[in-house]
């Protein structure tokens, strides 16, 4: 079923068909898939990882320290208008630290946390935690 | 959205491996970010599943083609991909048919007519719809 061409790296298409027929019929919408429906999905889905990687690269930070960060995705996320589909799952990220100041300043203040403080440390992405809590 | 995450999800190593042949030579990816591209890649199947549904259901089809992935792409605001996909979507035709024939000159050899049965039956629309297509799709590919 999958488009492969013997030996290796040049196949049609990389990502199993198998599985994005899975994902396309978790959709319940979705009665049946013609079979170049599917090659053409698991083709666009290369090219889209291929994009989204590539312009988070170009326009994001990470690339001061030759490098393709999280943030710099959630940054392509919020700010191109192409993937803001995108946001809710790529949410940007806060240091815990920052997060109880902000917890702690809305239990002062009894206002609502501003998103004023977003920075995006890439030394500490694993003391970071989701601002989109609620999730 | 998701049932079980598992299910949904496409293999690391693959979504790995084309993050790396597109971004230059030597440039790290971290985990976090590989994971997340990876969930933006289900995402986006989702999301465009949903799309090429609404021009099947506006073409009161029940079977996704083709044509509405295509038109998906264009809805997305992805239509750089369109060309490039029917330059690939010739390929796999051609290379499909190719199979097609090789099995059938095999079960005419076998005389095994189950097997004609048995295939699924989106290969029978699919050759409805690529006669179809073919015909409306004559336009060469500029690159």
């Amino acid at each position: 079923m999958a488009a492969r061409l013997s030996g290796g790296e040049n196949r049609l298409v990389s990502l199993p068909l198998s599985r994005i027929r899975v994902i396309m019929k978790s959709s319940p919408e979705v009665s049946s898939i013609n079979q170049d429906a599917l090659f053409l999905t698991a083709k666009a889905t290369e090219l889209f990882v291929q994009y989204l990687a590539t312009y988070s690269y170009k326009h994001g930070r990470g690339k001061e320290k030759n490098a393709l960060t999280y943030s710099d995705l959630s940054h392509t996320a919020e700010e191109c208008e192409t993937f803001q589909f995108l946001a809710d799952i790529l949410p940007k990220k806060i240091l815990a630290s920052k997060y109880l100041k902000m917890l702690e300043k809305e239990k002062r203040d009894g206002e609502v946390g501003e998103d004023d403080e977003e920075d995006e440390e890439e030394e500490d992405e694993d003391e970071a935690v989701d601002e989109d809590v609620g999730s | 959205m998701a049932e079980r995450p598992e299910d949904l999800n496409l293999p690391n190593a693959v979504i790995t491996r084309i993050i790396k042949e597109a971004l230059p030579d030597g440039v790290n990816i971290s985990k976090e970010a590989r994971s997340a591209i990876s969930r933006a890649a289900s995402v986006f199947v989702l999301y465009a599943t949903s799309c090429a549904n609404n021009f099947a259901m506006k073409g009161k089809r029940k079977t996704l083609n083709a044509g509405d992935v295509l038109s998906a792409m264009e809805e997305m605001e992805f239509q750089r991909f369109v060309a490039p996909l029917k330059e690939s979507l010739e390929v796999y035709r051609r290379e499909q048919k190719g199979k097609k024939e090789a099995r059938k000159d095999k079960d005419k050899k076998a005389d095994s007519e189950e097997q004609d049965k048995s295939r699924e039956e989106e290969n029978d629309d699919d050759d409805e719809r690529m006669e179809e297509e073919e015909q409306n799709d004559e336009e060469e590919v500029d690159n």
